[in-house]
Formats: structure tokens, C-alpha cells, sequence
């Protein structure tokens, strides 16, 4: 087969078919298209002002690491004047923590960012293998999913940050929207398709990977041989997730767009206002003084159980699992 | 028989299918099928790592006779989608790269 030109450049072999339009591209134009996409999505959501202090949720993994390079490479190209720090969790998993925290700590010095490590342990006084220790693997995906969802939180203000970027692809945003479907979670339907999410602290979320493929999210990383970390969670992932990914990735197989799609039906649905009203008005936590919509915040009311020795199994049956934050 | 010699390679997590192995050489039979006079192409080199290199989990690679969709795939770091994918005609010295993007990030 004779090789393909880019039909970008005309010039240069193509090298990659992007999943977003067919398009056979070069090298150095997937890295231009690639970059400058997420710069105008950027660009079009206003995510930053000059000065700003952010912090990139990094867990070692593709995405917060190509998330990471992106930005510096974004931040110094576009003066966009950010002070960017890595903030990582540290779960407590022997044998997969541990070593894509390695990763994380070489990034630190590839991209010569300021990185935050936090702990479970530290904060909550359970390690995420003692708290598998007492309530098996079952539920253990539940108290990860609420522990992480805080600690970033509290990680950041630790170091004095307001906005938290997350590097959640369009794969992992069709996922959501369809797992939000299949579970009629429809306060989370409306929401999980948002580029930038604020709950009742001060601190932002932003996915400014929320348009860009999970393949070209591979790719880039591995044609710029970026350093990244890739094991499954040793501890069962959420098994329903994983069927909603392979759904997920039959249908882009054999229609690529099905991704962006799906994120366009999310984004077309319209919440009606008496279910919205429905969610409960937010308080504080008597325990630890975070927003909950409860007596007790999430995380707290977990830990109770567990040092009741009842895995608080109790508390979160039959309830939304923190879908928003995916996998991460 | 001639034979065509590869460099396989495995990452996203592909590897701890086959063992931890990163990378591996391999020389196959050139035709896949000698009755037939089939050239080798990358789907013979799937069945065959599936038949002879692939530890647990099949069904982590293969799936309804080619690669399990969200694996990417490149032959000498071009995308394969680009290069006929299965119909693909292995030559000496090529380098076939399986990537999983289906592990967290
Ligand atoms: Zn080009
Ligand atoms: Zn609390």
C-alpha cells in the first residue's frame, strides 16, 4: 500500500486516522490539531484569568499525564499566566499506589511542577487496603469514589488552589452520561456533561480533556513518549462502569462519532426545574465541616460505619455513587 | 519455510496479558496458511499470540476474531486503521505495537 499523505499538510505521511472527523494526519499536525483544540475549548469556556492557581488531579495514568503536559505546553505557548502544581491521592493500595506514584513524582520533575501528595491515611485514618481488610471487595469502589472526591478537595485547599483540572476524556463523559441514564440519576445526568463543576465550596472542577478522545489521548502520549503508569485498581473496579465502557467502545467501533454524540444528547437534556428542587439544600458536616446535604457528609458517614466495624454498608445502599468523579 | 521476523510490543496495561512482557521477537511463518498460500497479515499474528504468547484472559484482547475494540494498534508507529488493519501483510522487520487504552487514567 502506498503510504498516505496528510491531508492536513499535504506533505508529510499520514501517521494517524483521528476518530473525531476520519481525517489521515501527520505527526506534527495531530500534535498542532490536538493542542489547539483543547486551547479553544479552553478558550471558549473561559476556564482560567491570569494568575490563577491551579492544580491537575494526577494519578499517574494517560490522562492526567498527557493532562499535565498539555498544559504546561498550553500554558507557556498561550501566556495564559497560570501557577500550575500536580495534586495527587494516595489511596493506601500496595502494589498500585504506590508505584503510579512513582510516576507521578517524575513527572514533578519532567514538567517542573510543585506536586501535593495526600493521603487517606492522613485523612481519614483508613488506608484504602485496611478499609478492603474489613469490608472485603465489594463496596470498596464506593468509599474510594467518596474519599477521592474530598481529599482532591481538601488537597487543594491545602495548597491554596481553587480550581481542580481532571483529565475525564469524551469516552469517560459518554460513559457517565450513559451510566447516569441507566441509573435515572437525572440531577447527575444534567451536571456530568458540564465542563466546570462548583459545588458549595469555593472550589472548581474543570475537564478541559472533555472533547478530546480517548485514542488520541494514547497516541499523543505515545508518539511524545510521555511517562505514564497503567494498571487496573488491584481491588475489583465497579463492574457496571466496566460493561457501560465496552457498550461504549462497540459503538464506537463501528460508528466513531457515537462518543461526541452521546455527549451532545447529555448536554441536550433539560432538567426540569421541580426535579432539580427535589435535591436536597446543602449544610455542613457536624464531624468534619464539609458541605453534605445530610447531618453527616458522605465520607464521614462511611467512616462511622467502618469504626463501627459494619463497613457502613448501611449507609449507602440505594443510593447515587459518586458518578460525577468516574474512575478517578 | 520462510519465515517473517517481528517485533511485537505490548503497553496500557496489554502486557500483564502476556506475562509483563514489554517487547518480544518473533519469526512466523511467513504464510499463514501453506495449503492456501496465504501471506501472513496482522490477524494471523493475533490468532497466534493468542495461541502461543497470551497468559489469562483472552477475552482481554480478543474479541469476534480481531483485537477487543479500544486496543490501538500500530504497525511501524503508523496507526493501523491507516494500514488495512487485519488485511495487513507482515514484512521483515516490522515493529506491531498493541496498545489498551481500557486501563484508568
Ligand atoms: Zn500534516
Ligand atoms: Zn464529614
Amino acid at each position: 500500500m502506498p503510504p498516505k499523505l496528510c491531508q492536513l499538510c499535504n506533505e508529510t505521511r499520514a501517521v494517524l486516522k483521528r476518530p473525531k472527523t476520519g481525517q489521515h494526519i501527520c505527526r506534527e499536525c495531530f500534535y498542532y490539531v490536538f493542542e489547539t483544540e483543547i486551547h479553544n475549548t479552553i478558550m471558549e469556556a473561559k476556564l482560567f484569568s491570569p494568575g490563577d492557581r491551579v492544580a491537575i488531579g494526577a494519578s499517574g495514568g494517560k490522562d492526567s499525564t498527557v493532562l499535565a503536559y498539555v498544559m504546561k505546553v498550553l500554558n507557556e505557548r498561550y501566556n495564559y499566566g497560570l501557577d500550575l502544581h500536580l495534586l495527587s491521592i494516595d489511596e493506601g493500595i500496595r502494589g498500585y499506589r504506590d508505584d503510579s506514584l512513582e510516576t507521578v513524582k517524575r513527572n514533578q520533575q519532567q514538567y517542573d511542577m510543585p506536586l501535593k501528595i495526600l493521603s487517606y491515611e492522613e485523612l481519614y485514618g483508613w488506608s484504602m487496603d485496611r478499609i478492603v481488610e474489613q469490608v472485603g471487595r465489594k463496596n470498596n469502589c464506593t468509599f474510594c469514589g467518596v474519599f477521592r472526591r474530598q481529599a482532591l478537595d481538601r488537597g487543594a485547599a491545602n495548597i491554596g488552589v481553587d480550581h481542580i483540572l481532571t483529565g475525564h476524556n469524551a469516552d469517560d463523559i459518554a460513559e457517565t452520561v450513559l451510566m447516569n441514564i441507566m441509573r435515572g440519576d437525572i440531577a447527575r445526568l444534567g451536571r456530568c456533561t458540564l465542563i466546570t463543576t462548583q459545588g458549595e465550596d469555593t472550589i472548581k472542577r474543570s475537564k478541559p480533556f472533555k472533547y478530546v478522545y480517548e485514542k488520541e489521548i494514547v497516541m499523543y502520549a505515545y508518539f511524545k513518549k510521555l511517562d505514564y503508569f497503567s494498571t487496573e485498581c488491584i481491588y475489583s473496579p465497579d463492574a457496571y462502569r466496566g460493561h457501560a465502557r465496552t457498550f461504549l467502545k462497540d459503538l464506537e467501533a463501528s460508528r466513531p462519532s457515537a462518543i461526541i454524540d452521546i455527549i451532545h444528547s447529555g448536554e441536550a437534556f433539560e432538567v426540569r426545574q421541580e426535579v432539580k428542587a427535589k435535591a436536597k439544600a446543602q449544610t455542613t458536616c457536624k464531624r468534619c465541616g464539609y458541605m453534605s446535604s445530610n447531618e453527616l457528609c458522605k465520607a464521614c458517614s462511611l467512616l462511622e460505619g467502618l469504626e463501627r466495624g459494619m463497613g457502613g454498608l448501611a449507609v449507602v445502599r440505594g443510593r447515587c455513587r459518586g458518578l460525577e468523579s468516574g474512575r478517578r | 519455510m520462510s519465515t517473517v521476523s517481528l517485533k511485537v510490543e505490548f503497553s496500557g496495561g496489554l502486557e500483564l496479558l502476556f506475562n509483563n512482557q514489554r517487547q518480544i521477537k518473533l519469526d512466523l511463518p511467513a504464510q499463514a496458511d501453506a495449503s492456501e498460500g496465504r501471506p501472513a497479515d496482522v490477524r494471523y499474528l493475533i490468532h497466534w499470540l493468542k495461541d502461543n504468547r497470551l497468559k489469562e484472559r483472552p477475552e482481554l484482547f480478543v474479541e469476534n476474531g480481531t483485537v477487543r475494540p479500544g486496543i490501538l494498534v500500530l504497525i511501524n508507529d503508523t496507526d493501523w486503521e491507516l494500514e488495512g488493519e487485519e488485511e495487513y501483510v507482515l514484512e521483515n522487520g516490522d515493529d506491531i505495537v498493541f496498545i489498551s487504552t481500557l486501563h484508568g487514567g
